[in-house]
């Protein structure tokens, strides 16, 4: 199972990083492999609007099953949602953190957004 | 003749000009229409209160996906500049409000999956105010891209002598399209720093957009000639001034016109019009001419 987590760097000791549409980087972390792979999302960072549903797309397409971040806005969970993504809203310090929190069992996913649109 | 009523700053005074210039011509029997361009908050219709004769909906096309045709190539969401559409792996979801309408997903759609159907975005209000067409543009409540409409107001301007557009403020999408093929821009300015620096903003629009313009200070004696000042010292042509009075905006306030209300600013705007009407007609003779 693949899990995706937001971060401002490009591994594991990387500072976590609390938004979704607009974190630089998207680490793709292999439970089975125990590998993980970087997407850049520093284009869609910049855009003027819809950067949740690109980052969205972006973390379905690479086949994660799970998300973990720390906000997450309306459109980017529709999205989420159409693909089946579980999502989890986590505070974190570094991605290994995050990814360790998850391994514990103990999070509750996220049952909406827990943030608004920034436009509307 | 198209003339744009437009500032940066809101609150500068737009509506009020527009409408007591708008009824200033109707009343000395010119053909006028009033074309109320600001779609997202249009207030001109509390002034003029007009009959509405006609109400027309407004339309854009937005994509529909038929999804079983649809082979989640991705090439609909890469061409999308705007991100309103997010293909996964065995679907594709729109995001309306995202969508500009372009039909370049409908283009690029290797599988012909993709056509287009009318979505509402808003309406207009069409009638008259005694012998003034006023037509006002109302964007739909959470829409959030108002050209369109702004287009379908400007389309309503037929065989009438004078067009007057009430242009939204700022310098964004939706006043670019109501000042860009006006035949003459008149800017309304509060003379404050404020004001000033909008000012200064919405003449780099009308200089990008290569239209002709004036100034026009409202509460002009805010700031003691500075805003003035600075327009003489940069070029830009001051064709009336009114300075703070609160019995304006106590008349205002109560959705009277000021030249009905208080007759003494009658020759103000009398003589405005006749300024900018003049003004325009220079400016498009000097071009004719080359």
């Amino acid at each position: 199972m693949k899990i995706a987590v937001t971060t401002s760097g490009t591994d594991l000791e990387a500072p976590f990083e609390a938004r979704f549409g607009r974190a630089p980087h998207f680490l793709i972390y292999d439970l089975e492999q125990s590998a993980f792979e970087v997407i850049d999302n520093q284009a869609n960072a910049q855009a003027a609007r819809g950067a949740g549903i690109q980052a969205a797309q972006s973390v379905c397409q690479r086949g994660a099953q799970v998300l973990l971040t720390g906000h997450c806005g309306p459109k980017a969970w529709d999205v989420l949602q159409a693909a089946g993504v579980e999502v989890f809203n986590i505070q974190a310090s570094t991605v290994a953190n995050a990814l360790e929190q998850y391994n514990n069992g103990s999070l509750k996913p996220a049952g909406g957004a827990n943030v608004r649109g920034h436009w509307s | 003749m198209k003339l744009a009523i437009a500032s940066g700053k809101g609150g500068a005074g737009k509506t009020m000009v527009a409408t007591n210039l708008a009824w200033t011509a109707a009343q000395q029997g010119v053909k006028t229409a009033f074309l109320d361009c600001d779609v997202e908050e249009p207030n001109a219709a509390l002034f003029l209160k007009p009959d509405i004769e006609n109400v027309i909906p407004v339309h854009v096309p937005k994509p529909v996906i038929n999804q079983d045709v649809c082979t989640h190539c991705g090439l609909c969401s890469d061409i999308c500049r705007y991100n309103a559409l997010a293909v996964l792996s065995d679907k594709v979801l729109l995001f309306n409000e995202l969508c500009h309408s372009c039909g370049g997903c409908v283009h690029v759609c290797p599988e012909h999956a993709i056509h287009e159907e009318p979505r509402l975005v808003g309406h207009i209000d069409a009638g008259h105010a005694g012998a003034l067409k006023v037509c006002t543009g109302v964007l739909k409540v959470g829409e959030a891209i108002a050209p369109p409409v702004v287009k379908a107001v400007k389309q309503q301007a037929g065989d009438e002598t004078l067009t007057i557009l009430d242009s939204p403020p700022g310098t964004a999408c939706p006043a670019v399209e109501t000042v860009r093929d006006a035949d003459f821009v008149l800017f309304v300015a509060e003379a404050t720093p404020f004001g000033r620096h909008d000012l200064a903003l919405a003449i780099d629009l009308a200089q990008a957009l290569k239209r002709p313009f004036a100034v026009m200070l409202n509460r002009a004696d805010l700031d003691h000639g500075e805003t003035r000042r600075w327009c003489e010292e940069n070029g830009f042509r001051v064709l009336a001034e009114i300075d703070e009075d609160r019995r304006i905006a106590e008349k205002c306030s109560s959705g009277e016109l000021v030249v009905d209300a208080l007759p003494d600013y009658r020759e103000v705007f009398t003589k405005l019009l006749e300024d900018v009407v003049a003004a325009a007609e220079i400016t498009t003779n000097e071009r004719v001419q080359g």
